[in-house]
């Protein structure tokens, strides 16, 4: 039964590490750079969400009015950092986004605050009573409903990026932009679309961490926790992002409870980034990831 | 119709139409000090099949991308000279706006998206059009019409279908946007001689059937100048010789450097004689 438990448990806190993920997917798919910044744009996210919501602005309407506000900066992305930067070398945009980072960091400090804020989206994280009763199962309804919105988003992307013509573009842009600007994609469209659905997921992300951790700084950390969650899942999978997570999610509180009493504990902190390597080995390009095409 | 006009083989010429596409005098600069292109003129009329001719990084490309819009996105810039589609310059549009007008560009080395199934590579050729589904599908039905075996390949991505299947794709794509102007570079590279007849075939009776114009860069002379009907040869990003398909097989230098065909005493590498600046005044 504990053991059913800690799965479980770890299942669902694993979903939030899709989901962290997921952005960084996004734009890797999009333009093939690693986002370095995503992490700062999930704390951007939440912080803005947060004191729209401490003016007393309604739930629905600061989420709404939080996307609006990384639409914006997905056009800004564009037009200032992306634009003049098209056709140099991968590592220069990587390296943008490095700076990025910092300066969104800096940015959501500085028009917001460095305090701590508690974000309450009206989902309390108190066991399942009626599962509780049902089965003696201890899961928390918020890692349950959070799992929810999280799979929600999910869909809704994959449905985006497989079923449309606006995710066929995104696809053949990153697939080989030069080819798709040849044939008239509008590359600039196409990234700022690309950032702004990972603003999306950096909201979500930010607020349903920003519930459980509080709104502050460490969340931009909380982004590192996806990397090991993108080497086994591979880069440019969202179905990677999602059934790694899982697996990352629950074998690493499996590994705590289990190993951890030989080794002495803290084994969270280090083994989803052996998982990941010993699946490198086997499968280069991740679990889900694009095979990597060697003809043509 | 008239006996006369039956037995010529040439599409009447009408003087007084506008071509469709006008280049005059373009110089093109990378990097902003690498000149390549330096005073080339090309006339393509409506309805034609115009070859452009040349060795190794005599500027074809860097032609067709300085029409295409795709430069800027390399670092080129055209410096002097201008450009004409239907009549307008189009030396400030981006490609997008030139493929809603009609004016497409298909890459040397194909280029095909190889993570993206073949239709799927088809349809991001419509990206552009605002006509709807329908209209798309029947066009999609209608390319596959032309490349039919592209049809039983329909659901393999690009990346694992053979070089001549991956040339129909790229081709395929482009006829997706419903252009009237396809600039098709080195459609013929890397392929089997009777894959490359097939190819230029099928750009044929595109041409015929669905009145697409061509510009046909090639480096395979000898197989461009039976399909087009005008040629211009390149040489270090200078025309050097233009002139109908008939006359420039005929023609001694071009028999000598491009058909390999030499007539007489073969001559050694320092005697190549380099066709000089011919001055075209507009
Ligand atoms: N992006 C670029 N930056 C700098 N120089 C370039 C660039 N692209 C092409 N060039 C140079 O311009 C010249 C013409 O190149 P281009 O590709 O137009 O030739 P080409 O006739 O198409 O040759 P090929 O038959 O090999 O395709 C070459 O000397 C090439 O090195
Ligand atoms: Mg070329």
């Amino acid at each position: 039964m504990f053991v059913l438990e800690v799965f479980i448990s770890g299942l669902l806190s694993g979903v939030m590490y899709s989901l962290v993920a997921l952005g960084f997917v996004l734009i890797f798919k999009a333009s093939g750079v690693f986002n370095f910044a995503q992490g700062a744009m999930v704390l951007l996210a939440a912080l803005t969400f947060v004191r729209f919501i401490e003016m007393g602005i309604p739930l629905w309407l600061a989420a709404i009015m939080t996307f609006g506000v990384m639409i914006v900066l997905a056009i800004f992305i564009e037009r200032f950092l992306l634009r003049p930067l098209v056709n140099q070398p991968l590592i220069t945009l990587f390296m943008l986004t490095i700076g990025l980072n910092y300066f969104l960091e800096g940015l959501a400090q500085a028009v917001w605050d460095a305090e701590v804020h508690g974000l309450d989206i009206g989902i309390e994280d108190v066991p399942w009573v009626g599962l509780e009763q049902a089965t003696g199962l201890l899961i928390s309804m918020f890692d349950v409903i959070s799992a929810l919105i999280a799979m929600g988003l999910v869909i809704i992307l994959s449905i985006v990026f497989n079923k449309t013509k606006v995710g066929r573009a995104l696809r053949a842009v990153s697939n080989d932009h030069q080819a798709a600007m040849s044939v008239g994609i509008p590359l600039n469209r196409i990234w700022v679309i690309v950032w702004a659905m990972s603003g999306l997921v950096a909201l979500v992300a930010g607020a349903l961490w920003g519930t459980r951790l509080g709104v502050q700084f460490s969340l931009s950390i909380v982004a590192l926790k996806a990397l090991p969650v993108l080497i086994l899942g591979g880069f440019n999978s969202i179905m990677g992002a999602i059934v790694a997570g899982l697996i990352i999610g629950a074998s690493e509180k499996l590994g705590e409870v289990f190993l951890g009493p030989y080794v002495g504990g803290g084994i969270e902190s280090f083994f989803p980034y052996v998982l990941a390597m010993m699946v490198l080995f086997w499968r280069p390009q991740g679990l889900f990831g694009d095979v990597i095409i060697e003809r043509v | 119709m008239s006996e006369a006009e039956a037995l010529n083989d040439t599409p009447p010429a009408v003087a007084d139409e506008k071509p469709l596409l006008q280049i005059s005098n373009i110089e093109v600069i990378y990097d902003r000090v690498i000149l390549v292109l330096r005073g080339v003129s090309l006339t393509i009329p409506k309805g034609g099949i115009v070859a452009l001719l040349g060795a190794n990084g005599a500027g074809k490309s860097t032609t067709l991308k300085a029409i295409s819009g795709l430069l800027r996105s390399e670092r080129g810039e055209v410096t002097k000279g201008s450009i004409e589609y239907e009549g307008k310059s189009i030396l400030q549009n981006n490609a997008t706006e030139l493929v809603s007008r009609g004016l497409i560009q298909v890459m040397e080395g194909r280029h095909c998206f190889e993570h993206l199934t073949v239709d799927e590579n088809l349809l991001t050729g419509a990206y552009t059009r605002r006509d709807g589904n329908a209209a798309v599908n029947r066009d999609l039905e209608l390319v596959y019409s032309y490349f039919p075996r592209l049809k039983e390949r329909r659901s393999v991505l690009a990346g694992y279908i053979s070089g001549g299947e991956q040339q129909m794709t790229a081709i395929g794509r482009a006829l997706m946007a419903r252009p009237s102007l396809i600039l098709l570079d080195e459609p013929s590279m890397g392929l089997a001689p009777q894959l490359v007849e097939e190819i230029f075939g099928i750009v044929t009776r595109l041409n015929e059937d669905e009145g697409v114009t061509f510009l046909l860069a090639e480096q395979n002379t000898n197989m461009a100048l039976q399909y087009a009907r005008y040629g211009y040869v390149l040489e270090s990003g200078r025309v050097v010789l233009d002139g109908d398909a008939k006359s420039l097989r005929e023609n001694e230098d071009v028999k000598e450097f491009y058909l390999g065909l030499s007539s007489g005493t073969r001559k050694s590498y320092r005697d190549v004689k380099h066709y000089r600046r011919r001055k075209r005044w507009l």
